[in-house]
């Protein structure tokens, strides 16, 4: 009697008390991926199919614990990561410079505006045997595939974001006499932000992909040289457990965590803007 | 009345005496701020040929409040655009402080009907914006910034951001922000036309107050009769297509003016006559004037 008292006294606590939904929220997650670990493990056991077509969550975990432990592992994703992070800066630097300029120049626009979407419906993929012949199997050709992978969906993003800066705004920085780098610095560069979030997303999601398949080709260190590597050893447990690294360096270190959740929500701030 | 001002003389004795409210001939005799002459304005396209001004002229003296009343798309704004220099005319010229107008400069500012503040900046760096296009330094902004908060009442409100005001509030730091770069002239686009009565009747009341102490020359379009009559000296009355100045009214009362007195209210009459007597009036632009 007593203990039943006790309990719900305890759970009307807990139900009330204001982080007790994102606590659950956790929970669940992490029983979420627990129970699909443990249907992993259930089905490898069924021995359905053969240990060298699925195996289980064990020797997967064992592979990846080799390479972690050998060094390999972080050697790789540090490669990988370097590619992406020049790859994508130069991308963001020279993809801002072309979606301002396409939004302030208006005969440039109309010109390399319609090339630049053009451009931005090729699959990144297909740039790499143009990088190979033009720089060969190096750091270079990659860094420029993970470039071209992500430039045009920043370039269009920008030039957008610049469009929809309300016009009283550029006009108010006209009327103080503000010289064209004043505007630029001072209304164009803050005000298309907004705008702007979103596709850095897309860029960085176009670069992460075009980078993966240019590492599978490429004899070179990276994550996804690893996945060639299990491939050509046959070692599926090695292919799996990088596969499921390479989504933890996604999740973990990548784009929005690191990256974009505290530009969004800057904006959020500051725009007053709804939750996304 | 008369002390009031001889106060703000004494406060202020570099600026000359320029405005006298019992005595409109005063004003004319002052200084000429801005001269325009015969201006035209016509937006071509290839589908439409818009005369927006016809053949307007007017002076502005220093430390006058200016009031254009007309009907939508009567060229009144067209016409700030043309003195703050974002627009060219035609033909004609405008004479600002002896030069020719060229362009925009923070001689001449805009306070604007809405969404003219930058989201990303709270109120004290919008209200800093124009001096630090200026290249005032930064030791000096704090001080006049903080002083035009203080001006309009915003002081408590200056690490706020821009979604977080009230519309009142947004004009208010709009007003801020033009009256910081301390320009010659302040043109104003129809700034309270976005607000609920109750606030516009402050924000008027606060306008007058702030320019008997500023002694800026006001440039202020509006389509509200009551608001002319409540706060301009002179009041220049425009017509559509062409746009045209049709009536000009001095509108000879003291000062603070409160809107509900029988003087103000006979004005608003005035002018609200002029706007609608003649031939326009017929093409439905009658519903456009609140009194």
């Amino acid at each position: 009697m007593l203990s039943s008292e006790t309990a719900q006294l305890w759970l009307s606590t807990a139900f009330s008390l204001k982080n007790f939904g994102r606590v659950f929220r956790i929970v669940r997650l992490i029983a979420f991926y627990a129970g699909l670990i443990l249907l992993w493990h259930l089905v490898y056991k069924a021995e359905i199919w053969p240990s060298y077509v699925l195996p289980g969550p064990r020797p997967v975990f064992d592979q990846v614990w080799r390479y972690i432990d050998n060094g390999i592992l972080f050697d790789s994703v540090y490669a990988t990561m370097q590619r992406m992070f020049i790859g994508f800066g130069l991308a963001f630097v020279i993809g801002m410079s072309i979606g301002i300029a396409n939004a302030t120049i208006r005969w440039l626009d109309e010109t390399l505006g319609g090339l630049v979407h053009g451009m931005q419906s090729l699959p990144s993929i297909t740039w790499l045997p143009l990088a190979i012949l033009w720089f060969g199997l190096s750091q270079t050709a990659i860094i420029f595939v993970v470039v071209m992978g992500s430039l045009f969906a920043i370039a269009i993003s920008a030039r957008d974001g610049v469009r929809n800066i309300p016009v009283l705004q550029r006009r108010t920085a006209q009327v103080f006499g503000a010289s064209k780098l004043q505007t630029i610095r001072y209304v164009t560069l803050p005000g298309m932000l907004p705008s702007i979030a979103g596709g850095l997303k897309l860029g960085w999601s176009f670069s992460w992909r075009s980078l993966m398949a240019g590492e599978l080709i490429f004899v070179t260190a990276g994550l996804g040289h690893l996945l060639d590597l299990g491939r050509q050893l046959n070692n599926i447990s090695l292919v799996m457990g990088i596969m499921i690294m390479i989504m933890i360096v996604i999740i973990g270190l990548g784009a929005d965590l690191l990256l974009f959740w505290p530009l969004e929500n800057w904006v959020r701030h500051r725009w007053g803007l709804a939750a996304a | 009345m008369s002390t009031f001002f001889s106060i703000l003389d004494a406060v202020r004795p570099d600026r000359p005496r320029t405005r006298n409210a019992e005595n409109p001939e005063a004003t004319r005799r002052s200084d000429v701020l801005l001269s325009v002459s015969n201006i035209t304005k016509r937006f071509k396209t290839s589908r439409h040929d818009t005369m927006a001004l016809q053949d307007i002229s007017l002076d502005i003296n220093q430390g006058e409040f200016i009031c254009v009343v007309g009907p939508s798309g009567c060229g009144k704004s067209t016409l700030l655009n043309l003195i703050a220099g974002l627009d060219d005319p035609t033909s004609g010229q405008l004479v600002f402080d002896g030069k020719r107008v060229e362009g925009s400069g923070a001689d001449r500012v805009v306070v604007f009907q809405e969404a003219a503040l930058y989201p990303w900046l709270n109120v004290r760096a919008n209200v800093e914006f124009g001096l630090k296009i200026k290249g005032t330094p930064r030791s000096e902004r704090k001080d006049i910034v903080d002083r035009y908060l203080e001006l309009v009442n915003l002081t408590k409100f200056d690490k706020a951001f821009v979604h977080e005001l009230l519309g009142g509030m947004k004009q208010r730091v709009q007003l801020a922000r033009a009256l910081a770069v301390e320009p010659r002239m302040l043109l104003m686009d129809e700034p309270f036309a976005a607000l609920d009565a109750q606030t516009r009747d402050v924000l008027q009341q606060e306008l007058q107050e702030i320019w008997a102490r500023t002694r800026a020359t006001i440039f202020f379009i509006t389509h509200n009769v009551r608001e002319a009559a409540l706060l301009g000296d002179r009041v220049f009355v425009m017509t559509p297509g062409p746009g045209r100045i049709k009536a000009e009214i001095t509108v000879g009362l003291r000062r603070p003016r409160d809107p509900d007195t029988h003087a103000v209210v006979d004005f608003a009459a005035e002018i609200r006559s002029a706007l609608q007597n003649d031939e326009y009036t017929g093409r439905g632009q009658e519903g456009n004037f609140a009194i």
